[in-house]
Order: structure tokens, then C-alpha cells, then sequence
């Protein structure tokens, strides 16, 4: 039994229509990923302490919060996609799999908005002018 | 819906084990490992914002022995999921197919992995 509609036989492009769009996706956050990834250990090798002052201090800084938060969703979106491609991999029975992938996308999403909700109270929070 | 009995690839027993599908290998597991680190990044970034306390927490579970192996651990996968990626990107620009090439880059990615995570660990503070 096919769930391809007949139009969709003799259009020839079943129901996903875009077959390269996640192979790309992978592929354009994984160039991002090689400079922000190298942005981030520099940083932590630049780093002097890792004490609650100084990590704040350093997240406050704007340009180091918009870095931060472009690494954490660019991260965010290239692991789910990574994540995705092992659970239809090694993942078989369709009732385990389609909840997997979908906990997998919900988790990420959660994590990367926790973390940028996260990064804007710190710089909120420590920027001049504005009362703790 | 009855199960349709189709041949399934890769049988793994005809192939010699190589460098590449070594490599291979560690760079998904590398990649699953560090989807888990994210979550060790967040901690940190989350309990910082949440105030000196909980940081403080978290801050101790990562110098503890378990959190440095753990930290350990990813450094080292982002180093060799970087470098591998790297090489990932060159061979979808077409490049580094021959065999030849591709085993010395996998050797030279592998290798480079360790001395990047060595110098990392030398250079951080505290």
C-alpha cells in the first residue's frame, strides 16, 4: 500500500519535494560552525577566570552575546539535523521514531531558547545604566 | 502489513576495516556526544544567568573529576568533529576523493584532533 496520491506518482516527487534541503542545511551551518566554534575556544582560552563575575562580565559584552547566541542556534539547528539523520538511521518501529525525532526538535528548540533567554538577562541585566 | 525481506546494505563483513570508515564512525558518534555536551554548555550558560549560587554548582560539578573528564571528553570531540567536518566539506567541494589522499587526511585530522586538544588543555586557565 502506497500513501503517494496518484498526482503525486506522476509528478515524481512523492511527498517531501525538497530531497537536498536537509543535506544542505547540514552542510551551510557546518561552514558557519568553523569560524563561531573557533570564535568559542579562543574565547575560553582567552578567558581568565570562570568565576559567576567574570563569566557575566564576558557574556555582557555584545559582541561576545550576539557570538554566543549565533553559535548556540547554528549548534542548536546542526545537532538536531545530525541527531535527526541517526534516530531514521538506527531507529525502525515508526511508533518510536516519529515521537523521537519529535522530542529531539522540541528539545532543542527548548535549550536554545533557555540559553538566548539566558544571554540577553545577563546582558539586560549588567548593561550601563540600567538599575540590577 | 506484511515484512518485505529486501537484501540489506552495507554487509559489513565484506568490507576491510580502513581509516576512513574508522573515522566515520567517530565523527557520528563524536557529533552524538557533543548534541550532549550542548546541554553542559547550556547548564553553564543558564546557571549563570540564574545568579551566583546555582553557577556556583554547576562551576563545582564541572572541576570535579567526573566534570573534567567530561569536559575532557568534549573538547576532544570538537576538535575531531571540526577538523573531520572539515574534511567532509572538502570532499563535497570535490576534493581529497583519491584513496591515498584520503587516508592521510583522516590520519592528519585524527592526529591533529589530539595535539588540539593537548594545546587547549595547556592554554586554558584554571
Amino acid at each position: 500500500m502506497s500513501l503517494q496520491s496518484p498526482l503525486g506518482k506522476f509528478l515524481g516527487h512523492g511527498s517531501a519535494k525538497e530531497g537536498t534541503e536537509h543535506w544542505w542545511s547540514q552542510r551551510l551551518t557546518a561552514v558557519a560552525l568553523v569560524p563561531l566554534t573557533l570564535w568559542f575556544v579562543f574565547a575560553l582560552l582567552g578567558m581568565d577566570s570562570f568565576e559567576h563575575a567574570a563569566v557575566v562580565a564576558w557574556i555582557s559584552q555584545p559582541l561576545h552575546a550576539v557570538l554566543l547566541i549565533l553559535l548556540l542556534m547554528v549548534t542548536l539547528h546542526h545537532s538536531q539535523l545530525g541527531l535527526q539523520v541517526v534516530v531514521e538511521d538506527y531507529v525502525h518501529s515508526g511508533w518510536l521514531k516519529v515521537p523521537t525525532l519529535m522530542t529531539f526538535k522540541f528539545l532543542h528548540v527548548a535549550v536554545g531558547v533557555a540559553c538566548i533567554y539566558s544571554i540577553i538577562i545577563i546582558s539586560v541585566g549588567n548593561a550601563p545604566g540600567i538599575a540590577q | 502489513m506484511p515484512e518485505i525481506k529486501r537484501p540489506l546494505s552495507p554487509h559489513l563483513g565484506v568490507y576491510k576495516w580502513e581509516v576512513a570508515n574508522t573515522l566515520s564512525i567517530f565523527h557520528r558518534a563524536a557529533g552524538v556526544f557533543l548534541s550532549l555536551g550542548m546541554l553542559v554548555l547550556a547548564a553553564w550558560i543558564i546557571s549563570a544567568a540564574m545568579g551566583q549560587s546555582t553557577y556556583d554548582c554547576v562551576l563545582g560539578l564541572l572541576r570535579g573529576p567526573l566534570g573534567i573528564v567530561l569536559l575532557f571528553g568534549l573538547s576532544a570531540a570538537v576538535f575531531f568533529h571540526l577538523g573531520n567536518g572539515i574534511r567532509h566539506l572538502v570532499w563535497d567541494a570535490g576534493y581529497g576523493f583519491d584513496k591515498h589522499v584520503a587516508r592521510i587526511s583522516g590520519w592528519f585530522v585524527f592526529l591533529a584532533s589530539l595535539v588540539f586538544t593537548g594545546l587547549f588543555w595547556l592554554g586554558v586557565k584554571s
